[in-house]
């Protein structure tokens, strides 16, 4: 998902009898859904993993302003412009509460950065695929948006409280972008022939990429036993993986465009879609950085933030003049 | 009296300095110093985006009533070429660094705000409407970008010489916002415009004292560019309309 494959430390899930008291307190909350607070006392392995999936996910909300920042100075209407501009300034909104909701754990902002720019911390692998054509921005909207929210609404539950209450904001304003992104498809499918096949074109090379957000296969995953055990994961990989499957197939049967994935049928026994296989090597590969784009992304996040220390430096030191002037005056 | 013509020109000056600035801050988008300025400067953006569309919506419902057919926002803003565009120079004007761009915007948005004040009380009601509400937007946006110059101007000495050195850039391109031309001068005769004249001392009054207290000198440079309003533009407007324009151009008659 924005946050996928998140280490938790954990090599298998120990039972209630094998816990501290403290861990069993804390447990039996969680299993009670109390939520826990910043100042309540926590596991070390909950609290870093907990960092780590929460900046992973706000890294991707500031990293995925990229791809789709790219055709803002290109959207074909006012109205589209405006509606992007929008959309991807929701994007850093997100990022801000995640940040904020990371910080209650004792990171800063700063170091949680370093540690994107570094390569140490993970983003989602979705925004390592460019944009190559406006139909693009119709498909992130509509498949990443949609997958996010798919993620993002259990996560409003989860039983850390900062992550959860900045989890509902979130989930609030994914609606819209999918939305946005759904009818930017529509548009194109009931377009001329070159806007359809545009759609078509965006959709065969955002499918796979939107799948494999939801991370590798339960069956490999230990760490996710852990984290649903904390309740920082309410569904599996691969329960949300086909939620999203069933929730999408129909909207692309209503857009007239094709899914690039042959062994796609309904199956009436299970009540679901199957699909074929995925290319997870595809997915560790653009993890491991060898996706389409991972060297721009990074690069363009790096020179952000390194053009842009002059005026963080001269921020902070015009408020300690400031300060300093107060001080005086009050002396 | 005022024509449909000169009211339309007039019109398209707002809505194309709107457009085209608005275009150049979402340049900024995800690329800026820290997150909370990515924010505020979309903010800006989609603001000033929003009143380019009020204008061009008047201006189309103008050009309706000269030809019988007005052109839509998008045939407006996304089809015309560079001659037509009634934008100010200093709008077109490259980002930069930060300092040029809270520059640009700190000279605009002082303008602005004046301008708008003046345009609230316009004997065209449209006008007055538009203009009051773009009022209310522009009045955050003198807040910030003043803000700002003092920061830079008196945070770090790097933080101060590149803030002077975009105040002095940008100051040959405040001219325009100041001289009157026949369009100007009719339709303030009717009492639809303001006197472009009469909003320089304000202004410089209002940028002199931000500047002083953000330790800045007020260029003395007399020589000021001009064209914008008549659609002589600098290099850089036609690499701004070549990405704006691309898809509409691209496509034509295509529905996005
Ligand atoms: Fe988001
Ligand atoms: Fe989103």
């Amino acid at each position: 998902m924005y946050a996928q494959m998140v280490d938790t430390g954990a090599k298998r899930v120990r039972s209630l009898d094998e816990l501290s008291p403290e861990e069993r307190a804390f447990q039996e909350r969680i299993d009670a859904d109390i939520k826990i607070e910043p100042k309540d006392w926590m596991p070390e392995a909950y609290r870093k993993t907990l960092i780590r999936q929460i900046s992973q996910h706000a890294h991707s909300e500031i990293v995925g302003m990229l791809p789709e920042g790219n055709w803002i100075t290109r959207a074909p209407t006012l109205k589209r412009k405006a509606i992007l501009m929008a959309k991807v300034q929701d994007e850093a909104g997100h990022g801000l509460y995640l940040y904020c909701a990371a910080e209650t754990l004792g990171v800063s902002r700063d170091e949680l950065i370093a540690d994107l720019h570094s390569g140490k911390a993970k983003y989602s692998s979705i925004f390592n695929y460019p944009t190559l054509t406006w139909a693009d921005i119709g498909a992130i909207g509509w498949l990443v948006d949609g997958a996010a929210i798919m993620n993002q609404i259990p996560l409003c539950r989860c039983s850390f409280g900062p992550y959860s209450r900045a989890m509902i904001r979130v989930c609030k304003e994914e609606s819209f972008h999918q939305r946005q992104g759904f009818d930017i498809m529509i548009r194109l499918c009931q377009g001329t022939p070159e806007q359809k096949a545009m759609a078509q074109d965006a959709l065969n090379r955002w499918w796979w990429p939107s799948l494999m957000m939801f991370g590798p296969p339960d069956a490999d995953s230990v760490h996710s036993a852990q984290s649903a055990q904390w309740k920082i994961k309410i569904l599996s990989n691969d329960e949300l993986r086909q939620r999203f499957v069933d929730q999408t197939v129909p909207q692309a049967d209503f857009l007239g465009i094709t899914m690039p994935d042959p062994l796609l049928e309904w199956n009436d026994e299970r009540g679901h879609y199957d699909f074929g296989p995925i290319d997870w090597q595809e997915l560790f590969n653009v993890v491991k950085g060898n996706g389409p784009c991972n060297r721009e992304r990074l690069s363009a996040r790096v020179k952000a933030w390194e053009d842009g220390a002059w005026v963080r430096e001269a921020a902070l030191a015009y408020a300690e003049k400031q300060a300093a002037k107060a001080a005086k005056q009050a002396a | 009296m005022t024509t449909d013509r000169t009211l339309f020109d007039y019109l398209l000056r707002l809505a194309d300095s709107d457009l085209i600035l608005a275009q150049r801050l979402g340049e900024w988008l995800g690329h800026g110093p820290v997150l909370e300025e990515d924010i505020a400067f979309a903010n800006v953006g989609l603001d000033l985006l929003g009143q380019a569309r009020m204008w061009f919506a008047y201006a189309s419902e103008v050009e309706t009533r000269m030809n019988g057919r007005g052109r839509t926002e998008d045939e407006l803003a996304l089809l015309r070429d560079g001659g037509d565009f009634r934008n100010l120079l200093l709008v077109e004007q490259p980002n930069g660094n930060y300092a040029d761009t809270i520059a640009r915007q700190f000279y605009f948005d002082v303008w602005h705000e004046l301008l708008l004040t003046r345009l609230e009380r316009s004997a065209d009601a449209r006008i007055a409407e538009i203009a009051a509400k773009a009022l209310k937007e522009v009045t955050y946006h003198v807040e910030r970008s003043t803000d700002w110059i003092i920061r830079l101007g008196d945070g770090t000495d790097v933080s101060h010489a590149r803030m002077q050195a975009a105040i002095d850039v940008l100051w040959p391109y405040t001219g325009e916002m100041f001289t009157a031309d026949a369009t100007d001068r009719a339709l303030t005769g009717d009492g639809v415009a303001c006197d472009s004249e009469s909003l320089l001392a304000p202004w410089r009054e209002r940028v002199g004292a931000v500047l002083s207290e953000a330790t800045l000198t007020l260029p003395s440079a007399e020589w000021m560019q001009r064209g914008g309003k008549q659609g002589v533009h600098t290099e850089h407007l036609g690499h701004v309309l070549a990405e704006m324009q691309w898809l509409q151009r691209a496509y034509p008659g295509a529905q996005w």
